[in-house]
């Protein structure tokens, strides 16, 4: 999305406008921790992470919503933070991989992924976990065809999908025999 | 991404008021429009952010059907009992479309107000009339394996993306929506539009106008139904081509049926006259290539895409006859029986 490419008809115009934009009041809890904070409204949550609260666990891979790398939990359910603009979240509970687990005291599919070798580079790792975490709070895959479809928003480029299932179909089986 | 002004109104009068003038764009879930923001492609100048209104509930309807919430989430809605027991073909479309976080964030007015995925129409450096009316159309004689087939103009090939809303085409839904001139509710054929010469226009909502929720009658096709969905990957791609089939039998004769197809036009494709050549007939694989014969009569490849006019008449036989058998397309293994 380069600038320079434009053209003259789809230039976004100035950055700043005419009236000036304001910031918004928002209140968020990233992990537990409440966050009192005045922000744009063109700001993501993924921007707001990584940027302005330096929680950079969630990655930027395509800034699309079609790799799931910026997978975060909000309010429980599992989404793509780049495409959720921060000011729309105003009281809600976002949990990142930080929150999950920490070295020392792993989330059990933190743990999980290391025993069944469920990456190579790690890009997508905090995605992966953010999202299965979500995929077994919602409660609808048990098979591993479903744990397979319930995971394809979360790419992973090193192909490591056979022991990503492995780690969380593990995971799966120990909180159904609990 | 662009700049621009924000509203968070938690009234509908209050957000209709918001809405009225140019350049505004409502914000439900996010997931089509901020993107499209961020390209470049939709530049807002003030965003009204409708989360916060009450449109989020699942309610039966007076006339025994059921009312989705325009802000209800797809996720919401695909695992709602009520839509599982009795909009199985509902549930099973909406799972066959994007992703679980999607799913999550998006909402049922979103879905069917989002935009169509044409390369050309995303792509700010390359002439698109659905974008920037008068450029011309980028994907006329150049890379189409995904455009429509039928009902298209000389100005837009585009296809409307949402597997939700082929499925509300075949229910036979109605969309209800509100603004400065007050409610209307508007019949699901006519919701979507074909491009013709304004193909900036995807469906008939005035400006301003809010969707506020989908009506489903009361009929609900739990036993013959089917959502069959081919794509370039076994999960989240769109359709190439897609066929919804809600079916009645009696014994073992066709009481009532309605076909819709996605991937191939500019909005949910329904031909009656495809329909009713089945009425009283009884369900077999000629009588479904007659009705396919129909459903895509006057279709026109536009080059790459010439293979969905085969692979378009061999889903809508196929899908009637997953419906007429009582074994619906299974949306997690997607081995096609």
């Amino acid at each position: 999305m380069s600038g320079a490419a434009l053209s003259l008809e789809n230039d976004p115009g100035p950055v700043v406008a005419s009236t000036p934009i304001g910031t918004v009041p928002v209140a968020i809890t990233i992990n537990g921790e409440q966050h009192r904070l005045s922000l744009e409204p063109w700001v993501t949550l993924l921007d707001l992470l990584r940027e302005r609260l330096h929680l950079t666990g969630s990655k930027k891979g395509c800034d699309h919503g079609q790799c799931g790398a910026c997978t975060v939990l909000i309010d429980g359910r599992r989404m793509n933070s780049c495409l959720k603009l921060a000011v729309t979240l105003d009281g809600s509970e976002i949990t990142t991989i930080e929150g999950l687990g920490q070295p020392g005291n792993l989330h059990p599919l933190q743990a999980a992924f290391i025993e069944h070798d469920a990456f190579q580079c790690g890009y997508c790792t905090p995605g992966q976990i953010c999202s299965a975490e979500g995929l077994i709070r919602e409660g609808h895959a048990r098979t591993r065809d479903e744990v397979r479809e319930q995971m394809s928003g979360n790419l992973c480029r090193c192909g490591a999908y056979t022991n990503i299932a492995d780690a969380i179909l593990e995971i799966l089986e120990t909180e159904e025999r609990a | 991404m662009i700049r621009f002004d924000y509203a968070r109104p938690t009234d509908l009068a209050e957000a209709v008021r918001e809405g009225s003038g140019e350049q505004v764009a409502y914000l439900a879930g996010g997931t089509n429009l901020v993107d499209l923001m961020k390209e470049n492609v939709a530049r807002p100048t003030r965003v009204v952010d409708i989360t916060r209104l009450p449109l989020a509930d699942i309610q039966e309807t007076e006339a025994g059907g059921l009312r989705l919430g325009a802000l209800a989430t797809n996720t919401e809605t695909a695992y709602d009992e009520r839509v599982r027991a009795r909009y199985p073909l509902l549930s099973s479309a909406i799972l066959a479309g994007a992703t679980a976080q999607l799913r999550n964030a998006a909402t049922n007015g979103g879905n069917i107000n989002q935009r169509t995925r044409c390369y050309y129409f995303y792509d700010v450096g390359t002439p698109c009339n659905k974008r920037a009316p008068g450029q011309g159309c980028g994907a006329l004689g150049e890379v189409n394996r995904i455009h429509a087939i039928l009902g298209t103009s000389p100005q837009c090939i585009a296809t409307h993306p949402s597997d939700m809303a082929v499925a509300l085409a075949a229910l036979k839904a109605e969309v209800r929506v509100t603004g400065a001139e007050g409610d209307r509710v508007i019949p699901f054929s006519d919701y979507h539009r074909l491009p013709s010469d304004e193909p900036w226009r995807d469906n008939t909502l005035r400006p301003g106008e809010l969707v506020t929720g989908i009506d489903l009658p009361p009929e609900e096709f739990s036993t013959n139904y089917s959502y069959l969905k081919l794509r370039d990957r076994l999960s989240y791609a769109f359709a190439l081509v897609s066929v919804a089939v809600a079916m009645r039998l009696e014994e073992n004769r066709i009481a009532e049926v309605r076909i819709a197809l996605g991937g191939v036009a500019h909005k949910p494709w329904r031909r009656e006259e495809a329909e009713d050549i089945l009425l009283g007939v009884s369900p077999d694989r000629e009588a479904f290539g007659r009705a396919a014969e129909v459903l895509l009569d006057g279709a026109k490849g536009q080059g790459a895409n010439d293979f969905k006019i085969p692979m378009a008449r061999k889903a809508i036989v196929r899908a009637l006859e997953q419906a007429a058998a009582g074994t619906p397309q299974s949306q997690t293994d997607k081995r096609i029986a």
